[in-house]
């Protein structure tokens, strides 16, 4: 009985957190696309999240593509296909390492630092400031951040593949003894236009979740300091779950036959 | 309580006003008028339900029943752009004073009138500075941040901000809560001289005694979500309320029981 009762209890949290996110997601969106946008918070908002997290992408895109070339070399290495390596970087980096890893970097960095900082402002009423002010917190403080991360990821991500594939290159013609003319032939050769495409629009809906996570779990902390960090962890863990799961299923939409 | 039958109508009338989170009753039917102008201070120990009685008329929370009417208009049922215009009419000075950590002071100041574009940045900053000057606070310390600031000099940038809009209603959320009794006074004086200047009428919660004395036209006393006693200042001390007796006068005995476990 207990553990039935145990059951219902979770199946009804679950329930009220998806009904509490998909009113907050319907929310927000519609703030995203009515009138009046501030501006200035979109821009600053894009520079905190695209430009500052340049050095953390860049870092992680450059020895990750490195690794990957290095591992299909050997890995190749066993049956003759160590040519493949060009091939194999390009594709498996613009596709998905170059937005999955993008994304956990960014979720690390960006959810939790507007889960903090919005966790904050609920803590101290600064929320409820907002409201007296005659300014709508979705719009203020949650249309900027979505709008941003939804453009400024798959910039980010962009400059991952180019990074990515460049570690990979550097690799190759530097240890493994490539051509680099021929190198970047095979490179250019594989990269297909839905490859680019996928990488984009993926990195476009890992920007949307990262900053939906951030502010979703912002939004809703309660409990001073203790309920700003478990806000916190759960931005950051929700948005790379999610990340992972919308990975699949874009992948899904665009490569299955 | 004292009645008064008055032909005119109250700026802002509560009528059986209910909220409860979970288990825990709130507010349980409170009845509530103030007039227009009027200085309304609303007294009630801990967890009574003060600061959840202001969040209900602003909107921040929605009660569970009752009416809420801000100028003959029912505030409950208020969505959109006819919140947003309703919302213009208030100004709020939080407990903690709420400043916006990530803004300078002039622009927590203007902050309502930048957000609806009535005014530029520049004249905003002027007139902070000058809203600034009437709380007593100098020039230089709009372009600070809040966290550089005391907590009797953020009270008082929460009060400026509060008052920058002109706002025909103020809600003060414990205005003197955790500053000296000096401090506690200059605010209380600011708070009566910028109600009298501006006409506004105003709500103020606190467990001051000395500012209720110096704000209040008017006294009502919360206790278990419900409004106990309202009356005149003058009559406070001759309320004939055995709980107000013993709020007022601070006593560890009497009709009301803290919940303190005994060791």
């Amino acid at each position: 009985m207990n553990f039935l009762g145990l059951i219902g209890r979770v199946m009804l949290t679950f329930l009220a957190t998806a009904g509490r996110l998909g009113i907050f997601t319907v929310n927000s969106v519609s703030h995203c696309l009515r009138p009046p946008f501030f501006i200035r918070h979109i821009g600053s908002q894009m520079i905190n999240i695209g430009y500052y997290s340049l050095p953390v992408v860049g870092l992680t895109a450059l020895f990750t593509g490195a690794v990957l070339a290095l591992q299909i070399y050997e890995g190749g290495s066993r049956f003759n296909a160590e040519s493949a390596v060009a091939g194999i970087v390009v594709i498996g980096f613009v596709r998905e390492l170059g937005p999955v890893l993008g994304g956990l970097m960014v979720a690390g960095r960006v959810s939790a630092a507007m889960a903090a900082e919005i966790g904050t402002m609920r803590v101290t009423e600064q929320i409820d400031a907002l409201t007296t002010l005659a300014t709508d917190p979705f719009k203020y403080l949650i249309a900027p951040r979505l709008i941003a991360a939804t453009l400024m990821l798959p910039c980010l991500v962009l400059v991952a593949d180019v990074i990515g594939v460049a570690g990979g290159f550097i690799l190759s013609t530097d240890k493994l003894g490539f051509n680099p003319g021929a190198y970047l032939k095979t490179t250019v050769d594989y990269l297909e236009y839905d490859d680019v495409m996928s990488s984009l629009v993926k990195a476009g809906v890992f920007g949307f979740i990262i900053a939906l996570m951030g502010c979703y779990h912002g939004y809703h902390s309660r409990g001073g300091a203790q309920g700003v960090g478990v806000a916190t962890t759960n931005a950051v863990v929700s948005a790379s779950i999610l990340i992972l799961m919308s990975n699949y299923v874009v992948t899904e939409l665009f490569f299955s036959q | 309580m004292t009645g008064t039958s008055t032909q005119r109508m109250p700026k802002i009338s509560l009528r059986g006003v209910k909220k409860r989170f979970g288990p825990k009753v709130v507010l349980d039917g409170v009845d509530l008028d103030v007039d227009d102008g009027e200085s309304m201070v609303i007294i009630g120990g801990s967890g009574t339900g003060k600061s959840v009685l202001i969040k209900c008329i602003l909107g921040i929370l929605t009660p569970d029943e009752g009416s809420i009417k801000v100028g003959g208009v029912e505030a409950t049922r208020l969505r959109g752009k006819e919140r947003q215009a309703f919302l213009e009419k208030f100004g709020m000075l939080f407990q903690g004073a709420a400043l916006f950590d990530s803004l300078p002071v002039w622009e927590n100041v203007c902050f309502g009138l930048l957000a609806e574009k009535r005014i530029r940045r520049k004249e905003a900053r002027d007139l902070a500075v000058e809203i600034l000057r009437q709380v007593g606070l100098e020039a230089d310390v709009a372009n600070l941040s809040p966290a550089e600031l005391s907590g009797g000099m953020q009270k008082r940038v929460g009060l400026a901000r509060a008052i920058a809009a002109k706002p025909e209603i103020i809600f003060f959320d414990e205005p003197t809560t955790g500053l000296d009794p000096i401090m506690a006074d200059v605010i209380n004086s600011l708070i009566v001289d910028c109600v009298q200047d501006l006409g506004s009428t105003t709500i103020t919660i606190t467990h001051d005694m000395a500012s209720v004395r110096k704000i209040a036209d008017k006294v009502g006393m919360l206790y278990k979500g419900k409004m106990i006693w309202t009356g005149p200042k003058s009559e406070i001390d001759s309320s004939g309320n055995e709980y107000v007796d013993q709020f007022i006068h601070g006593r560890a005995e009497g009709p009301i029981h803290m919940d303190i476990l005994k060791l």
